[in-house]
């Protein structure tokens, strides 16, 4: 009979919780949940090998275990670190690793374009999150921010390298899910860069999986390129048969549109049901999916916001003030009114425009 | 005369090659190791001679072996990290230029201690020309029968392997260095699971310094009880120190560590003073990641106690009022040197250097460098001088490796202790552009006592 595993008990802050040896600290903050949770850009729990690249799930060891009660001299990574029993992880009540969070924030800000309006992870990406929760509102660079080109992945996907944050998630993508492996980190420093060298396309039929685990705007479905945004869609949970894949997606619909396909993302943003590149980008018709169901959102999000469920409409008031008549408008400022109107340049004008520079019958 | 180990037979004519080495009573240790004594045997030597790695860590050697995970079944490895890319230091290129034996007969003593039947040894990419070198020596050991198969019919086989690297420093720190031999990119692994558990290939592995492979062939020779006389408490030995900068002999010197800085820099044996008669501002006494000294605080520490060139007392008052030994590139700088443009020069190389893996070292080394450039050029604010401090106390032990405190650490050093120079710099800059800032106080005795 198989011996019932010891648990191990840690403490993050103040609050207890009893894991399976061999957790990070990170897991086991997420089986507690809330405010607790160290935020994560490169770690991936469905990647082998990612974590403890972006450093802003720094936390304090204030006791190393039961055993050995002695503080880790270093904030440590959360992700990649195990818990000891007897434990005690400090993360946002301890302010150092607070100020450590701002810190990273700042380092991955300064050389980020920060061109949500115009960016298609708006809404959902990671580093919009962080910035909101540990990010300042000005930032201490002078210079001019590192740029790439732009750069076409083939037919699917672009990459925008001037966003990423070299988490490297891509690159575990590449490795773990498909079978050759066509990109790549090139260079170092602070101009190391995800590449496929000589431009090649990426080729394969799960390559579309590295935009699901892409946290910032860098790798972007070319499908879906410039759209829609994210919350003017309505997310919803569907499935088909696939011969490849478990076929089981999100669909991101906008009335009877799909206007994108993508994996299923957990609470954390991760996907762990891996799909192919036909059900992302080639089926694009409600037809082709069996809805189950919109999908819960976080009521916090941004997705949810605008999707007037229950909405309450206020009482029109007008045609009962006014005595049964639809209101109508009482002027067309436009039709009056000659300020649009291109003959008159009020460059020209002498002095201050009055209305009458803007009577026609006089002019 | 300080008594050498390591340079003993430097003189020596050919000592290159094999026949001369030979004569001069190379390769007696591994006879001695082999015949006479167990694996443990020679890990409890090390152990007992108190030799410290010479790469610039300075941790214990012989506990480093001992941490050594054996399990049954796995192939353990040895290797030598010859990827020595730190600007001014450059005594383990010296080492192997010119006695190349010593190194080879110190990594078989080193094998045979750990159980390494495949060692590397990992050199930098630019030191071409001592591949060529070592491999020769490797063969001429190879056809006397000091490496390959039962080696002087003891049962333990042995085979070196060079390995050179492409030319990144960051691929001289340890994981990083595995995951290069493997053919991988050199980033730094996250650690644990540490090399002696998991390394190369995920096998337990052990990886030391050149010079600390070779101070093992005089422990074995002379015995750890001579070995641990030299020098003074923990710093046991002898220690090779690359000189450079403006003294009057640049060189590599063996140093017995038990002897003052200001012997070693002004006396006729080793640098023989600063040239043409200037004062001393400044040095930086283990290579360029570790923090620079003005004068008044390297001749003597804040305690005023005479400042040794040891490890204790180099990084006495830790990182406010000292430094480190560093892996010994002892860069001494004279009052016509510009402390703005010599940490730019550094933080130049820590970002070209930078793996580019985790953030706060990817993204602030090019933001220092920036802002260093700013200053030098007479560009720079005052606030600029805060910001640079407030950008390196965020790198600093945040970072997967040590290479974001290498990259720190100089930056924080200079604004501590030559702030006044900085801020000439930003409010003199046109003056700034025509001369440097002069010797100015930085060798006046301390008049408070630094708490």
């Amino acid at each position: 009979m198989a011996e019932e595993k010891k648990l191990v008990k840690v403490t993050i802050d103040n609050l207890t919780v009893e894991v399976e040896p061999g957790t990070t600290i990170l897991e086991a903050a997420r089986q507690i949940g809330g405010d607790i949770v160290p935020p994560t850009m490169c770690y991936y729990s469905t990647l082998k090998g990612s974590g403890g690249k972006c450093r802003t799930c720094l936390v304090k060891v204030a006791q190393g275990s039961a055993a050995d009660p002695r503080p880790m001299p270093k904030l440590v990574a959360s992700c990649r670190t195990a818990v000891m029993d007897g434990m005690v992880v400090e993360n946002i009540t301890n302010p150092a690793v607070l100020e450590t969070r701002k810190a990273v924030t700042e380092f991955l800000l300064i050389n980020h374009p920060l061109d949500c309006p115009v960016c298609d992870q708006a809404g959902e990406c990671d580093l919009q999150d962080l910035s909101y929760g540990h990010g300042v509102d000005t930032s201490r660079l002078e210079f001019k921010k590192r740029t790439f080109e732009l750069e076409n992945l083939g037919p699917y996907i672009q990459l925008h390298m001037t966003r990423c944050i070299m988490c490297y998630r891509c690159v575990y993508v590449a490795d773990q899910l498909t079978e050759q492996r066509l990109h790549g980190v090139l260079d170092r420093g602070d101009e190391c860069r995800i590449s496929t060298y000589i431009s090649k396309a990426i080729d394969n039929d799960f390559s579309g999986n590295m935009i699901d685990v892409c946290p910032v705007g860098a790798l972007t479905d070319r499908t879906f390129r410039f759209k829609n945004r994210v919350w003017f869609t309505k997310p919803m949970d569907a499935h088909r048969e696939c011969s490849k894949c478990s076929g089981n997606v999100r669909l991101w619909m906008r009335g009877e549109e799909v206007f994108r396909v993508t994996g299923r993302k957990d609470q954390w943003n991760e996907v762990h049901d891996f799909i192919c590149n036909e059900c992302r980008f080639e089926k694009k018709k409600v037809s082709d999916w069996v809805i189950e169901g919109p999908t819960k959102v976080h009521r916090h999000s941004v997705i949810s916001a605008n999707k007037y469920q229950n909405l309450k409409t206020p009482k029109e008031f007008l045609p009962e003030v006014m005595g049964g008549r639809d209101p109508k408008m009482l002027m067309n400022i436009h039709k009056v009114s000659g300020v649009n109107d291109p003959e008159i340049d009020l460059s020209k004008i002498p002095g201050p425009a009055t209305s009458k520079i803007f009577d026609k019958e006089e002019s | 005369m300080a008594r050498k180990l390591l340079l003993e037979k430097i003189g020596i004519e050919g000592i290159r090659y094999y026949d001369a080495y030979r004569k001069s009573g190379g390769y007696a240790s591994v006879e001695k190791v082999l015949k006479t004594m167990s694996p443990d045997d020679v890990t409890n030597e090390v152990k007992k001679s108190g030799l410290r790695g010479r790469g610039g860590a300075g941790f214990p050697t012989g506990m480093k072996w001992g941490f050594l995970a054996k399990p049954q079944g796995v192939p353990r490895y040895l290797i030598c990290n010859a990827d020595e890319s730190e600007p001014g230091t450059f005594k383990d290129r010296y080492l192997m230029e010119h006695i190349p034996h010593l190194l080879i007969e110190g990594l078989i003593v080193s094998s045979y201690a750990v159980g390494s039947n495949c060692t590397y040894i990992y050199i930098r990419g630019e030191f071409g020309w001592i591949v060529d070198i070592l491999e020769q020596a490797i063969a001429e050991a190879k056809n006397n029968g000091w490496l390959g198969k039962n080696i002087l019919g003891s049962g333990f086989d042995c085979e070196i392997y060079v390995h050179p690297g492409a030319g990144a420093y960051i691929c001289g720190e340890e994981t990083a260095l595995l995951e290069s031999l493997e053919g991988k990119r050199g980033n730094p692994r996250i650690k644990p699971p540490f090399p002696a558990l998991k390394g190369l290939y995920d096998c337990p592995t052990v990886v030391n310094n050149v010079e600390t492979l070779s101070a093992v062939v005089p422990i074995i020779n002379y015995g750890s009880e001579e070995y641990a006389k030299i020098g003074i408490g923990k710093s046991a030995g002898t220690k090779l120190i690359s000189a450079c900068g403006n003294i009057s002999k640049p060189g590599v010197y063996e140093i017995e560590m038990n002897i003052s800085v200001e012997e070693f820099i002004y006396s006729d044996e080793y640098c023989g003073g600063i040239a043409n008669g200037r004062r001393l501002k400044a040095c930086v006494p283990g290579g360029s990641s570790v923090p620079i000294l003005p004068a008044n605080l390297l001749l003597k520490t804040a305690k005023g106690e005479t400042r040794m060139m040891t490890y204790e007392s180099l990084s006495d008052g830790g990182f406010i009022t000292g430094s480190m030994l560093g892996s010994g590139g002892f860069i001494v700088y004279d009052e016509d040197q510009c402390i703005v443009r010599n940490t730019y020069s550094f933080s130049r190389f820590y970002r070209h250097e930078s793996c580019g893996q985790c953030s706060p070292c990817r993204e602030g080394t090019g933001w220092m460098k920036k802002i260093l450039w700013n200053i030098e050029t007479g560009k720079g604010k005052i606030k600029d001088i805060d910001l640079l401090f407030s950008i390196q106390s965020k790198i600093e032990g945040n970072t997967i490796c040590p290479f974001g405190d290498a990259a720190s650490w100089p930056v924080a050093a200079a604004i501590r202790h030559f702030r006044d120079e900085f801020e000439w710099h930003v409010t003199n800059a046109e003056e700034a552009q025509r001369r440097n800032y002069g010797l100015a106080g930085y060798a006046e005795p301390l008049k408070v006592a630094a708490s």
